[in-house]
């Protein structure tokens, strides 16, 4: 894992309104790294993520991502913020799956994959649902191709995320809980996708409640609290010894 | 209701009786004897010609009105609708101007009887007598008279679609805005631009609440295309008024003219019908494969397609 950081977050602050969530968050995440962060419920870790890729905008120190300041572009000795299209085009390189799966309800799987081929990349019909239909046979749905996501299970609608962000081949993943809306039984077909797309050396982001990915899968864990990280380290290092009290807390709340 | 016996305590069949509503026969009565009564009184009144009504069902000015009117109908909500869409799309967008001229445009039209607007359209040529539109600093252009430009039918039809766009882009930001805001958040994180997202993913899936309710726009329509009788649009109001008027058989006129816009509702009413189960069951498949056509008219079951 060398090179320049896919993320490099310093300092990175971000609040709704008068409440601020994110109070100054330091962070790196390698080429190839799969970086899992964990916390409670409300502790930023989330919000973090969507900063990652423009979702949410950051609102004090600075946080690069894949070479560039997310939101603004310097020119002149001076940063000017992105229009919407500049957004648009930098997301096209950065995956994002969600704790809702947020599949296209009027779509079919393999339309929810081919879309931003087509409609972002402007690939041809033919060749968006080819590639879709690889796509969708990574993640073992290819039988399910003509299904509506109110068709498939929770789990199979995941996968299908996970093929629609992959499908604009991108060279960061985001995860945000992706397994946290299913039901236990169906984890596991999400994790085993994740691992496989580990393996391949996809860079990732894993915002989790499974600590057992992290502990397998995992190059980095990160444990977030009351928006700030805590502390961070290899993922068995971390499990078996962690030394700051909140962190001890949590895991032994969770584990 | 059971009709089947009951097995009583001894063992045998026992037959269930009817139960009696006494109710829905009090009301059945009481509206039977209101509505006859109130029937008969129009129905035998000396006064009335039916033969007329008759004679006149059919009249040529008659039909031609009814074409007109559907005409109208046809063209004012197709107007409302599209305009419908671009004022609830720009009342939603970031843009503060447009918000603003979206807002402004509703409330101006809102806030201004129908009737007003459709005089104020046809009588245009008081403020502009000339329509002028051409390229600025050359003499390229095109100009006409306003008075041959706004007809009865034109400004009918602009007065209508203008006023139900400013009521129908409420309708259709309702529909906007019951999307689920993570399909936004999906569609933009996959790289779609902003008016792109609302193409291609959030008014497809819109389109199931906005569907059902232009049927209702438009069965309103048909019967406020008799407000063009002020413009003399020779629809079938403005076309029944002329023959009363020449031959003082207000009532039956209005009767006929009646007839003919109840069976228009009635059409459209099976037509909307048709529209909402296309649209509220079968609620996400509704927005693609196929035109209007294909919507409207029953589909095919399609064979699954595996590969």
């Amino acid at each position: 894992m060398t090179g320049d950081p896919v993320v490099l977050a310093r300092g990175v602050r971000m609040s709704y309104g008068d409440t601020e969530v994110l109070h100054g968050v330091d962070f790196s995440v390698a080429p190839g790294e799969v970086s899992c962060i964990i916390g409670p419920s409300g502790s930023g870790k989330s919000t973090f993520l969507r900063c990652v890729n423009g979702l949410e905008p950051v609102l004090g120190g600075s946080l690069r991502v894949l070479g560039e300041e997310v939101g603004h572009t310097l020119r002149d000795g001076k940063y000017h913020p992105w229009s919407p299209k500049r957004f648009a085009a930098f997301r096209t390189k950065i995956g994002m799956v969600f704790q809702r799966f947020n599949l296209f309800a009027h779509q079919s799987a393999l339309e929810n994959v081919a879309c931003a081929p087509i409609h972002v990349a402007g690939m041809s019909g033919d060749k968006a649902r080819e590639l879709a239909m690889e796509h969708l046979a990574r993640v073992g749905l290819a039988d399910h191709a003509h299904k509506r996501p109110h068709q498939l299970s929770g789990g199979q609608q995941q996968r299908v995320a996970i093929a629609r962000a992959l499908a604009m081949n991108p060279t960061l993943m985001l995860f945000d809980e992706p397994t946290s809306a299913l039901d236990p039984e169906l984890v596991d077909e999400v994790l085993e996708v994740m691992k496989k797309l580990a393996l391949d050396g996809m860079t990732m982001l894993v915002v989790t409640h499974e600590i057992g990915f992290a502990r397998e899968v995992g190059d980095t864990l990160t444990f977030f609290d009351e928006g700030v990280v805590v502390e961070q380290g290899a993922p068995a290092e971390l499990l078996a010894a962690c030394k700051q009290p909140r962190t001890r807390a949590f895991l032994s709340s969770v584990l | 209701m059971r009709t089947e016996p009951i097995i009583g305590p001894s063992g045998e069949a026992v037959p269930v009786t009817r139960t009696w509503h006494w109710g829905r026969w009090l009301a059945g009565l009481a509206a039977l004897a209101v509505c006859g009564w109130l029937v008969g009184l129009v129905v035998a009144n000396p006064r009335l010609d039916w033969g007329a009504v008759w004679d006149h069902l059919f009249h040529p000015l008659i039909l031609s009105g009814i074409v007109v009117t559907i005409e109208i109908s046809i063209l004012a909500t197709v107007l409302g609708l599209v305009l419908g869409v671009f004022l609830a799309v720009m009342r939603l967008s970031h843009n503060p101007v447009l918000q603003w001229l979206a807002t402004l445009y509703i409330w101006f039209f809102r806030g201004t009887p129908v009737l007003v607007q459709l005089i104020f359209w046809y009588n245009l040529a008081f403020l502009f007598p000339e329509l002028i539109l051409k390229i600025p600093f050359t003499m390229i252009g095109l100009k006409w008279d306003t008075n041959q430009v706004m007809t009865g039918f034109t400004s009918a039809m602009l007065g209508l679609g203008l006023n139900l766009a400013a009521y129908f882009a409420e309708t259709v930001r309702a529909g906007i805005q019951a999307v689920d805001r993570g399909q936004s958040e999906a569609a933009y994180a996959l790289g779609m631009t902003p008016g792109k997202r609302m193409r291609v993913i959030v008014l497809p899936q819109a389109l199931r609440i906005i569907i059902p309710p232009t049927g209702n726009e438009f069965i309103s329509m048909l019967k406020t295309t008799s407000l063009v009788y002020v413009v003399a649009g020779h629809d079938l109001m403005t076309n029944a008024s002329q023959i009363y008027k020449a031959n003082n058989l207000i009532m039956e006129l209005l009767i006929v003219a009646s007839l003919w816009y109840m069976l228009m509702t009635a059409v459209a009413t099976f037509l909307q019908g048709r529209l909402e189960r296309r649209f509220g069951s079968d609620a996400v498949r509704l927005v693609r494969g196929g035109g209007l056509a294909a919507r409207v008219l029953p589909r095919q079951p399609k064979p699954e397609v595996n590969r």
